[in-house]
């Protein structure tokens, strides 16, 4: 014990009072420490814990017990031997995991997540990386910066950390060369411009001697900038939080059983005060904050990280997941998201993969449908994969049962991130960010863009054309004459005096699709461009006559949806299969037979035939005059035309 | 809609941060899980846990019981302050004691400190979450006390027989965390992982928060054994040849079964010299714990066979 410890009471008082009012006042600041084996990541830490007098008598008595007469440093004990935790890791001599240590000085607390640095340590480095709001990449000096290196750089940037210290160490081993450091940074700026939006820091140190950990260098002196400790209390850590987007996931409904009824959650960006303007989503219904309520009191705000409980003063139905927002066109939904993916189980991830999604609002079924491409992380390159190993990071494709409401990674860690679980064993396999919606039917168009609206309103239109507008959406299999009824639709309508507008899926392949082959999801796409233009066609009050295969009956819906339901009318080509490979002259039919086109609905792909269409006809008992005249019968008896 | 927030004045201090994730996690527990439980201990860190939990759910009450797993050797002190805290916060509170235990006469000054606590709280505590089928029960244990602890999850997986594998633990990333369990399994949840005890202290500070007197200084009668200082609290301390108690101020860093617990020689009266005492400490806080001594890594022995 030092004499330090026994307090003289009176000279406490108000020195302890000041005291004490700076400690609490103090931030947090998460870091994550990243290095190979060699690179004296472990003596890092235990040096800043020393130095910051974190590492107490009987901890140190305990360490010259179990290693008598270490040797080397000024220091008679093992800095890394002190990091170490878990028995069983200690006897095999390695981490395993991710392991928190906690220092502290009067400006700043620190968390610090340590994550081991051989082969197998990518989940590791990912876990510690998910909650860090820095990152410390070792370099040892005699290697300069390495395969490990890269890979550091760019899990570290995939998991969204912004700000990066590079701290070169073992500057004693190389004579504290100046030119040698500075051509390491030089190697590290060529590689992390890849990594956009990182702010890093390079910085020459010896933490086995401690120089530039906590205390400046004499050794060093030709390099000025901050030391490492000096660099964690200074950095700016809030820079990068959303202010103006108000976002609370709500994780609990409280009820006092006597009226009180409170949504709780964490604020997840931007803040809150009573009288504001919330919408829940996804009911779209809005009301306003009545009170910030705590057990300390109502507050007037609250912002980013705050665990509050909110009343709204209208009744309004909300549970668990529900979010509420300040800006509706917060959060994005999606039922198939692009995400990142760290596997982090043995059992290798393939396609097709059934498991459960957990994200900030609860948990949905889910499948893992398709991998994209998995990712060198060595290299950053991208590789076609037919699985995902132990430690790959890949990008997926996910579908969920339910919706998800979510943001992208890059816009909210918290609420653009999730977990799989497993569902026979309950291990957690993955961990996912956010990219996008997969499909562009789902995508948000960026929330700056606002349409502008016509000076014409909507029923002028319709007297002027002496219509109502809608779209017709012909579908059926190659050559079941999908085209010649649309022409001849067209005819007929342009002979009555209406307007229309006919949109060919070949004719549109040549221009606007020339970029779209004939998979599924660039079917779908055609289709949401076939309808995006006639949604247009439709707003200018003209009759939108589509006519593609469409053979996706989920894409069909999607398109109705778009077009409104009773703007939408779905016509069904019911050609049998053999009159339409009689018909098919360009022999295509013959072709996917042979195998030379893939995909090629009614063959090699599947055509699902509409059970909920408007009107269905059979080309081999009408004309395509006749199949015209029965749409116009349509059109007329749901009232489209006019006289 | 920004003019007038200063950004500055939102950032969470690290107290506030450490409380909102805190009640983050003590939520999501309520949410994800049917019957989550409270090992409550009568320590500083449940008194902080508790408050927590209370602030979490306000102005609703605790939606779980409270445990106490009571060896009958703990401080009568701790024994007042915990049915006077349940009956002023309206708490349903648990106890219960190993009957075999009991029967057997187990008591810390006989048996090898290891065999009575394996009975008298392992064995115990796993009778009692067998009992309430509990398949969630709270801990107030920080990763800083304790150097295995350094790796524990926040949501800790446990098997049938309550046994932690630290080859098989989840990853935990975010703050979201998998409470999934099969039958019979459960989860041992520590919302103050990220907690140290100058933050327990200070957060007491701040916060008003009431806990035992034996952590604050007072004359009490000890006796010097194997280097720890150990309390007579009461007629059944079985004292050995040439031992005698005399008066020291004292406090108490941890609290537990008070044979085991070794009092530290100190005159902070009070929360605020209490960490003053803190930024000078120059010995870490489990010292005083005998159990910890028995063998390296005896603490993550305990964990394994199902000791919080």
């Amino acid at each position: 014990m030092t004499a330090d410890q026994s307090i003289d009471r009176s000279g406490i008082s108000t020195c302890i009072d000041s005291l004490v009012e700076t400690f609490e006042h103090r931030e947090l600041l998460r870091f994550l420490t990243c290095g190979s084996v060699d690179d004296g990541k472990s003596t890092l830490i235990g040096r800043l814990l020393h130095d910051t007098k974190r590492v107490y008598e009987d901890q140190l008595a305990e360490l010259s017990a179990h290693h008598s007469g270490v040797q080397g440093s000024d220091l008679q004990v093992d800095l890394a031997w002190l990091m170490d935790g878990l028995k069983s890791e200690r006897e095999q001599g390695i981490t395993i995991d991710v392991a928190y240590r906690y220092f502290s000085t009067a400006r700043r607390k620190f968390v610090v997540a340590d994550t081991p640095g051989h082969e197998q340590y990518t989940r590791n480095m990912a876990t510690g990386a998910s909650n860090s709001d820095l990152a410390v990449i070792l370099i040892d000096a005699q290697q300069g910066m390495g395969v490990q290196t890269k890979r550091h750089m760019y899990i570290t940037s995939l998991l969204g950390i912004t700000r990066v210290v590079v701290a070169v160490n073992k500057m004693d081993l190389i004579d504290w060369s100046e030119s040698r450091f500075k051509q390491i940074c030089a190697d590290c700026r060529e590689f992390s411009k890849r990594h956009a939006c990182v702010e890093t820091y390079f910085l020459p140190m010896s933490a086995l001697h401690g120089d530039n950990v906590v205390h400046r260098s004499s050794n060093l002196g030709w390099f000025d900038g901050p030391t490492l400790m000096e660099h964690l209390e200074t950095v700016d850590i809030a820079d990068d939080v959303d202010l103006r987007h108000f976002r609370l996931v709500v994780q609990n409904v409280i009820r006092d059983g006597q009226g009180f009824r409170g949504f709780a959650g964490t604020v997840a960006s931007g803040i809150v005060r009573p009288g504001d303007t919330v919408v829940a989503v996804p009911s779209g219904i809005g009301s306003n904050v009545e009170r910030i309520v705590t057990f300390n009191g109502d507050l007037d705000i609250a912002g980013p990280g705050r665990a509050v409980t909110l009343t709204l003063t209208d009744e309004i139905d909300i549970g668990r997941g529900d979010w509420l927002v300040s800006d509706p066109t917060v959060p994005l939904r999606a039922h198939k998201l692009d995400a990142d993916l760290v596997w982090m189980n043995e059992n290798p991830l393939k396609g097709g993969y059934r498991c459960i999604l957990q994200s900030e609002g609860g948990s949905t079924n889910t499948t893992v449908t398709a991998i994209r491409h998995r990712v060198d992380i060595n290299t950053g390159d991208e590789q076609p994969a037919a699985s995902v190993g132990l430690n790959d990071v890949a990008r997926c494709v996910i579908a969920l049962d339910k919706e998800l409401m979510f943001d992208p990674y890059r816009v909210n860690r918290r609420t653009g991130s999730f977990i799989l679980v497993d569902r026979l064993n309950n291990a957690t396999v993955g961990a996912g960010m956010i990219v996008a919606a997969s499909s562009p039917w789902d995508r948000t168009p960026e929330p700056t863009l606002i349409g502008t609206t016509s000076g014409i309103e909507g029923w002028e239109r319709s007297i002027r054309y002496g219509q109502k507008p809608c779209t017709v959406l012909i579908t059926g299999l190659t050559a079941a004459g999908k085209s010649t009824i649309a022409t001849a639709l067209e005819r007929e309508l342009f002979d009555r005096g209406k307007v229309s507008v006919r949109l060919d899926g070949e004719n549109v392949r040549l221009g606007i699709s020339r970029d779209l082959g004939f998979s599924n999801p660039e079917r779908s796409e055609n289709l949401r461009r076939i309808a995006e233009v006639a949604r247009l066609v439709n707003n200018q009050g003209l009759i939108a006559i589509a006519a593609l295969v469409a053979p996706d009956a989920e894409v069909r819906a999607r398109a109705r949806a778009l077009l409104t339901p009773d703007r939408f009318v779905e016509v069904f080509v019911d050609t049998p299969i053999e009159v339409c490979r009689v018909r098919d002259d360009k022999g295509m039919y013959a072709a996917a037979e042979r195998g030379e086109i893939t995909s090629f609905p009614g063959v090699s792909a599947v055509y699902d035939r509409p059970t909920e269409m408007d009107l269905r006809l059979d080309t081999s008992v009408r004309s395509p005059q006749q199949c015209a005249a029965a749409i116009v019968d349509l059109l007329a008896a749901r009232g489209f035309l006019r006289g | 809609m920004l003019a007038d927030v200063d950004p500055a004045g939102l950032r969470l201090t690290n107290l506030e941060q450490l409380e909102s994730e805190s009640i983050h996690i003590i939520r999501e527990v309520v949410a994800q899980f049917s019957s989550p439980v409270m090992l409550y201990s009568i320590g500083k860190d449940s008194s902080v846990l508790l408050h927590l939990t209370r602030k979490a759910f306000f102005p609703a009450k605790i939606p779980f019981p409270l445990l106490h797993i009571d060896t009958t050797w703990k401080f009568s002190e701790m024994i007042e302050f915990r049915d006077r805290i349940a009956s002023e916060l309206g708490l349903e509170l648990i106890t219960h004691t190993n009957p075999e235990g009991l029967d057997m006469g187990l008591n810390p000054f006989d048996q090898h400190s290891t065999y009575y606590t394996d009975v008298m709280k392992t064995q115990a505590l796993k009778q009692a979450l067998d009992a309430g089928e509990f398949d969630a029960a709270f801990g107030g244990a920080r990763r800083d006390e304790e150097k295995s602890r350094a790796k524990e999850r926040v949501f800790s997986f446990r098997d049938r027989h309550h046994r932690w594998d630290p080859r098989n633990q989840r990853p935990e990333l975010w703050n979201l965390f998998n409470g999934r369990v099969n039958k019979g399994e459960s989860i041992r949840v520590f919302p103050m992982s990220n907690w140290t005890e100058l933050d327990v202290w200070q957060y007491i500070h701040i916060e008003g928060i009431d806990v035992v007197g034996l952590y604050f200084a007072a004359q009490r009668p000890v006796v010097k054994r194997d280097g720890a200082l150990i309390m007579v609290d009461d007629d059944r301390f079985r004292f050995e040849a040439g031992e005698t108690p005399e008066m020291r101020s004292v406090r108490f860093r941890t609290l537990g079964c008070y044979p085991l617990s070794g009092a530290v020689q100190s005159t902070a009266a009070t929360v605020l010299e209490v960490i003053a005492e803190q930024l000078n400490a120059t010995r870490s806080e489990r010292e005083g714990r005998v159990i910890d001594h028995d063998s390296s890594g005896s603490m993550e022995d305990k964990k394994r066979e199902g000791y919080f």
